[in-house]
């Protein structure tokens, strides 16, 4: 049976670039549309009129929106290489801190990275309280990944893609604006994590260039927030 | 099954508690409940759920789940009788977007119509309005979102109609339109009509009096 799968993403977006992850970890062949998010087209408009944005799965003229609800579709359709575990329990704990992650982390990132403006005395405390907020959130996902080598365990699950916005974006966020938020000596596991994750081919193979990315962040919200 | 089994912590005023209970009683699960005092959250609350500190948290053989819609979908997938969710991946898609939706839009510009005041005020009613006439579009002019009976949307949003009723007459400002949205009002109705949904209503002049209470507390606040 001739199948379409199209995807309409966004070369930097994190979001699209789980739908393509998910597809590529089940050898899914699809076709890929790149978004101009200033000028966004008809088609886009017409799969995703409630929301207008990226990323929109398409299969066989069907059309879902948003990436964590798209990448459940993918895995029921496409049972080979499964995202999410068996047991309901994990499969409850994976999509817990997949929201999480969305819900929390994302916005607290980009507030350290790049926060709002403030006067200089207040600047600081307002920096450092958000830097510590950042901390506070990554140390929950540094304790949940246990001695994991993926937040799924042996193979790259439903979190693990969720979290390639930690996996991969924060990084670049960081050397983008000049905040360290995920290091080392505090996040050992999660950095050991987010070096594994990289690495998977189907990962590698989705991951925005790293130069592109940081000209883009830079020239859209500036110098960031770095301690002087 | 023992009672002792399943626990659920919550709030007898909470619309994402009884969304829990919903489900539950719709699956005929036995459970203990445990009412939380929200100013003074137990010990066991806390335990249960340090990411968010809130209710509802489901302890089923005392593991813990929090998150109101992951609850659901836990208790889908551990009790197979009464499904929440269709077969159909694609079915399922659409319902998963549906009660996002509902928590991600509708929800909010409710709540900041009940907190806020004046020009904010309006235009979170507004927005409401705008985001549940979206809803409606949802419901594909079915009876329920689950087609003829109950299921997964119904369970997450049903309870928006009698809160956004409530906070209409709280605040004097009509959220739900009969006329500009017939099939959603409709539909609140109906679900509210349901044998086991009505059941678990908390009574309603209690609520009123509650919602009052809190309106209150939340504008002087904001003043």
């Amino acid at each position: 049976m001739a199948e379409e799968v199209l995807v309409f993403g966004a070369w930097g977006s994190p979001f699209s670039r789980r739908v393509e992850m998910a597809l590529k970890l089940k050898g899914i062949e699809y076709k890929y549309i790149e978004e101009d998010l200033t000028n966004k087209s008809p088609s886009l408009l017409k799969y995703n009129p409630v929301h207008k944005k990226i990323p929109v799965l398409v299969h066989n003229g069907m059309p879902v929106a948003e990436s964590l609800v798209i990448l459940e579709y993918i895995d029921e359709t496409w049972k080979d290489h499964p995202i999410l575990p068996k047991d309901p329990y994990e499969r409850a704990n994976a999509r817990f801190w997949a929201k999480f992650i969305d819900e929390k982390c994302l916005s607290a990132i980009f507030k350290a990275c790049w926060g709002e403006e403030y006067e200089h005395e207040k600047a600081e405390i307002e920096h450092e309280k958000a830097v510590k907020e950042v901390s506070e959130l990554l140390q929950l996902l540094e304790n949940e990944l246990k001695e994991k080598r993926y937040f799924g365990g042996e193979t790259v699950g439903l979190l693990d893609i969720a979290a390639n916005t930690i996996g991969y974006w924060l990084g670049v966020f960081e050397e983008a604006s000049g905040v360290e938020l995920l290091t080392r000596e505090k996040f050992p596991k999660l950095c050991n994590w987010a070096n594994e994750f990289v690495c998977v081919t189907a990962i590698k193979e989705n991951l925005p260039p790293r130069d592109k990315l940081i000209a883009y962040l830079r020239n859209r919200f500036g110098a960031g927030n770095a301690s002087k | 099954m023992a009672e002792e089994s399943v626990k659920l912590l919550g709030y007898w005023g909470s619309p994402f508690a009884l969304r829990v209970k919903w489900a539950l009683k719709l699956k005929g699960i036995q459970y203990h409940y445990v009412e939380e005092d929200l100013p003074n959250k137990s010990p066991m609350l806390l335990q249960y759920n340090p990411v968010y500190k809130k209710i509802p948290v489901l302890v089923h053989d005392d593991k813990p789940l929090a998150e109101s819609l992951v609850i659901l979908e836990y208790i889908d997938e551990e009790w197979k009788q009464n499904p929440l969710l269709p077969i159909d991946p694609y079915e399922r898609a659409k319902a998963r977007f549906w009660a996002k939706f509902a928590d991600d839009k509708c929800v909010p510009p409710v709540m900041a119509a009940f907190s806020k005041k004046g020009e904010e005020q309006e235009r979170a009613a507004k927005e409401a309005r705008e985001n549940l006439k979206t809803l409606e579009s949802g419901l594909e002019g079915k009876r329920f979102f689950g087609g003829e009976t109950i299921g997964f949307v119904d369970i997450a949003a049903g309870w928006i109609g009698c809160w956004a009723r409530m906070t209409g007459e709280i605040i004097g400002i009509n959220l739900i339109d009969a006329e500009t949205m017939p099939l959603l009002d409709a539909w609140f109705q109906d679900f509210l009509e349901v044998p086991f949904i009505k059941e678990c209503m908390p009574p309603q002049d209690k609520l009123l009096e509650h919602n009052k209470e809190f309106h209150k507390i939340l504008t002087a606040a904001s003043t």
